[in-house]
């Protein structure tokens, strides 16, 4: 075993892969394979987080993240707690804290957060005796969804660093893609951008991060393709002509796909728009592998969640 | 630091347990071998190789790993996790006899949450425990079915098994804890 490897995360929450250190990253990927053999087991439930109440606060529309990590925590034995809120009821500030605020009263072990507002989860963090993960703030982060990825890409290529990834489509508005960058270089890899102008946000190439907007220059030779969702909820006003252009400017084709190397693999994070951003034959295809990226992020938050889930409960509520 | 078993000695130990867990089930017809992490697996490892020469059959052999299911996990003060490893059993233990390796039976609740993973896998038709060394002190109702060594301890000491897979010797040591 590595003499450097990290046996514990440093923090009580997961915020953001910025707060992780590449080698608690390998931490969380290593459990999450153990992780992923209770998943194949006739009885898929081990007792590890017995008496322990994870919240689930969702304050935007989410079935994979919110599955996902409900799944994950009744595998670990948790007692899980759903709060969906739809995003029109709430505003932001106050509300989050007082609602936050009633949740803790109740003693929760952990929350995990989805809010529209980036820096949700920070805030939250600092009033919140309860571990907080993050499952995607606004247009941040989306840890848990980096680290899926990452666990999916080493599970095909045996490793990440050195590996091309091409990552295409709304970059402006993706929290995936900057937890994406984040951990990618991190771990080494070489990360390629590409979308239309208007969607590339400023700075990027200071992240050591290649940009282009041809998206054959982006696929060109690459281990990994990444598309990403059009984010049109997020978007007022026209980033570009139409959804039609967009498919033929920057969607991913089979003709495209034949650019990248023999054995890439094609990944989203979903929700899928088929014919919008992605080829419906290339969802389909042998070199996608979106669902396993489904099924990994169920191994993948189990390891977070007992990662975190370190030591008793300091306090009991009466 | 005294060596209370050398190479040799583990090496027949290992063997005569081998012998017994033959005569015991009349063969090794129906068995299955599960080491538990980490040195019951290489110890696991050795008596199939053994069992395999003697009986001419190979014996399906697999590791546990019982990290989710330890009963001090959520109870200690904030401290880091253990770190879960992977469980490998690459056989249906339905109907089997299983043979649980373990390296030290000490408390017996490692061998509690090993028992406990086990039936998670299914239903075998019996479950026995080979132990190099037995150092006394149980606090649950458990006792080994093959023991390598009995070896009287006191609670401050502390029994390292160290084997060649891992560790690059074989020997087991009596430490003198603080």
């Amino acid at each position: 075993m590595d003499a450097t490897a990290a046996t514990a995360l440093s923090q009580k929450n997961l915020l953001g892969i910025a707060d992780l250190s590449p080698e608690e990253i390998v931490l969380v990927l290593d459990t999450a394979e153990a992780m992923k053999e209770v998943g194949r087991r006739a009885i898929k439930k081990v007792p590890t987080l017995r008496g322990r109440t994870v919240v689930n606060l969702f304050f935007e529309p989410s079935t994979r993240t919110r599955t996902s990590f409900e799944i994950a925590e009744k595998r670990l034995s948790a007692d899980t707690l759903n709060v969906a809120i739809g995003t029109s009821s709430v505003v932001k500030g106050e509300t989050l804290v007082d609602t936050a605020l009633n949740i803790e009263a109740m003693a929760p072990s952990m929350i995990v957060l989805r809010h529209v507002s980036s820096g949700a989860c920070h805030l939250l963090s600092r009033i919140c005796k309860a571990a907080i993960i993050n499952a995607g703030d606004g247009m941040h982060e989306h840890p848990t969804q980096a680290l899926l990825d990452a666990f999916t890409i080493r599970e095909r290529k045996g490793r990440i660093g050195g590996l091309k990834v091409a990552i295409v489509g709304d970059l402006l508005h993706s929290r995936v893609l900057r937890s994406n960058l984040l951990l990618l270089s991190k771990l080494g890899a070489e990360p390629w951008v590409c979308g239309p102008a208007t969607l590339i946000p400023p700075g990027l190439r200071n992240l050591g991060v290649r940009v282009t907007t041809k998206v054959d220059e982006a696929v060109e030779g690459a281990d990994v393709v990444m598309m990403l969702r059009m984010q049109l909820e997020r978007m007022q006003g026209g980033y570009f002509p139409s959804l039609r252009e967009y498919f033929r400017t920057f969607g991913m084709t089979q003709e495209r796909v034949a650019r990248a190397k023999p054995d890439v693999i094609i990944m989203h994070p979903g929700p899928i728009n088929r014919g919008v951003e992605i080829a419906s034959e290339v969802v389909d295809g042998p070199y996608s592998v979106i669902l396993d990226q489904v099924a990994n992020g169920v191994a993948v938050r189990m390891a977070v969640l007992y990662l975190l889930a370190g030591g008793a409960d300091d306090e009991t509520v009466a | 630091m005294p060596v209370v078993m050398d190479a040799d000695r583990i090496s027949r130990a290992i063997t005569r347990i081998t012998h017994e867990i033959i005569e015991r089930n009349h063969g090794v017809a129906g068995l299955g071998l599960v080491g538990v992490r980490s040195r019951g697996v290489p110890l696991a490892r050795r008596i199939a190789s053994l069992l395999a020469g003697v009986a001419g059959e190979e014996v399906p052999t697999g590791a546990l790993d019982i990290t989710l299911y330890r009963d001090d996990l959520m109870r200690a003060a904030v401290g880091p996790q253990p770190l879960v490893r992977k469980t490998e059993i690459p056989f249906s233990i339905d109907d089997r006899t299983i043979v649980l390796v373990d390296d030290v039976l000490y408390t017996g609740r490692t061998t509690r949450a090993a028992l406990d993973a086990l039936i998670d896998f299914g239903r075998p038709k019996a479950i026995q425990l080979v132990v190099l060394v037995d150092r006394g002190h149980r606090e649950l109702p458990i006792k080994a079915d093959y023991v390598g060594k009995n070896v009287p301890t006191a609670r401050r000491e502390s029994v390292q098994v160290r084997l060649q897979e891992l560790d690059g010797v074989d020997e087991v040591v009596v430490e003198v804890g603080e």
